[in-house]
């Protein structure tokens, strides 16, 4: 009898959105992330567009900026984990206080990865994201 | 804190930025006050208000070359006036976040406003001096102005 069926590991796939009021910084979160199984799904330019394109696109990760207009990366977080406990979000900002990293966990972040960092510091966050 | 402290923050914030984001660094030099005439703004500034704790203006003002190269080490192949306009703000943006590691969480920071041209845009808050912190990276000479009561 084969055990080879039994020693294949299962594969989860993930949706990507990414969520920053800077293009520059959403094409490079895009151009950067290597990881296998993960599929981006779209960007938006803040917190209301991402609830929106949340609505239609479903992400199962998400990296999300703080400071932006219309609405805030906390407001937003607070609101995508009202709608879906099980997303995982890694909060990627400037604000580089520890307060503001602990406030961004309170409220259902899953990570957070500090302004500036490198492809390998981004793709280790979102690797420890998946593996939340 | 002293103001020679202040100032470490942010010139840290600069080093910090360049060497991860563009990996070569960037030498900052002397600091100075702008005494009798507003700073020298260059093709884009970038301006961040603080509230808070403290409260004033940050911006960052550099060359169109220089933001175009900075864009080419990044990878990135968008070298549109909308594109320039948008590093210059992310780089206010992180240098002014950043300097809550030495200021705390109570420095709150506005999202950037972005000028273009040569002119002087600023409004500095009253009884305050602009302390100027100058940035060389490659050939390139930017500037980092910091103003807070």
């Amino acid at each position: 009898m084969s055990t080879r069926a039994a020693s294949i590991a299962p594969v989860t796939f993930h949706r990507l959105m990414i969520v920053d009021d800077s293009n520059v910084i959403r094409r490079r979160i895009e151009r950067a992330h290597d990881l296998p199984f993960v599929e981006l799904v779209g960007s938006a330019r803040n917190g209301r567009e991402a609830l929106e394109l949340h609505a239609r696109t479903h992400p199962t990760i998400v990296t999300m900026d703080l400071t932006m207009p219309e609405m805030d990366g906390n407001e937003c977080v607070e609101q995508l984990v009202r709608r879906d406990p099980d997303i995982r979000i890694l909060v990627i900002s400037a604000l580089a206080d520890k307060a503001t990293a602990i406030d961004a966990l309170e409220r259902g972040a899953s990570g957070f990865l500090c302004k500036p960092f490198t492809d390998r510091q981004l793709n280790d966050a979102l690797r420890k994201l998946i593996e939340y | 804190m002293t103001q020679e402290a202040e100032v470490g923050i942010f010139i840290d914030s600069v080093l910090g930025y360049f060497n991860v984001t563009v990996q070569h660094t960037a030498q900052c030099g002397t600091p100075y006050l702008a005494i009798g005439r507003s700073p020298e703004v260059s093709d884009y500034t970038a301006m961040i208000k603080i509230s808070g704790k403290r409260e004033g203006i940050v911006y960052f003002t550099a060359p169109r070359s220089m933001l175009s190269v900075m864009l080419m080490r990044m990878q990135e192949t968008d070298m549109s006036h909308e594109n320039l306009c948008d590093l210059v703000g992310e780089i206010a943006n992180t240098f002014a976040g950043n300097a809550r590691r030495g200021f705390g969480h109570q420095f709150n920071i506005s999202v950037p406003t972005v000028v273009c041209g040569s002119k002087d845009p600023m409004e500095y808050p009253a009884g305050t001096r602009p302390i100027v912190i100058p940035i060389d990276w490659r050939a390139y000479k930017a500037r980092l102005v910091v103003c807070l009561n």
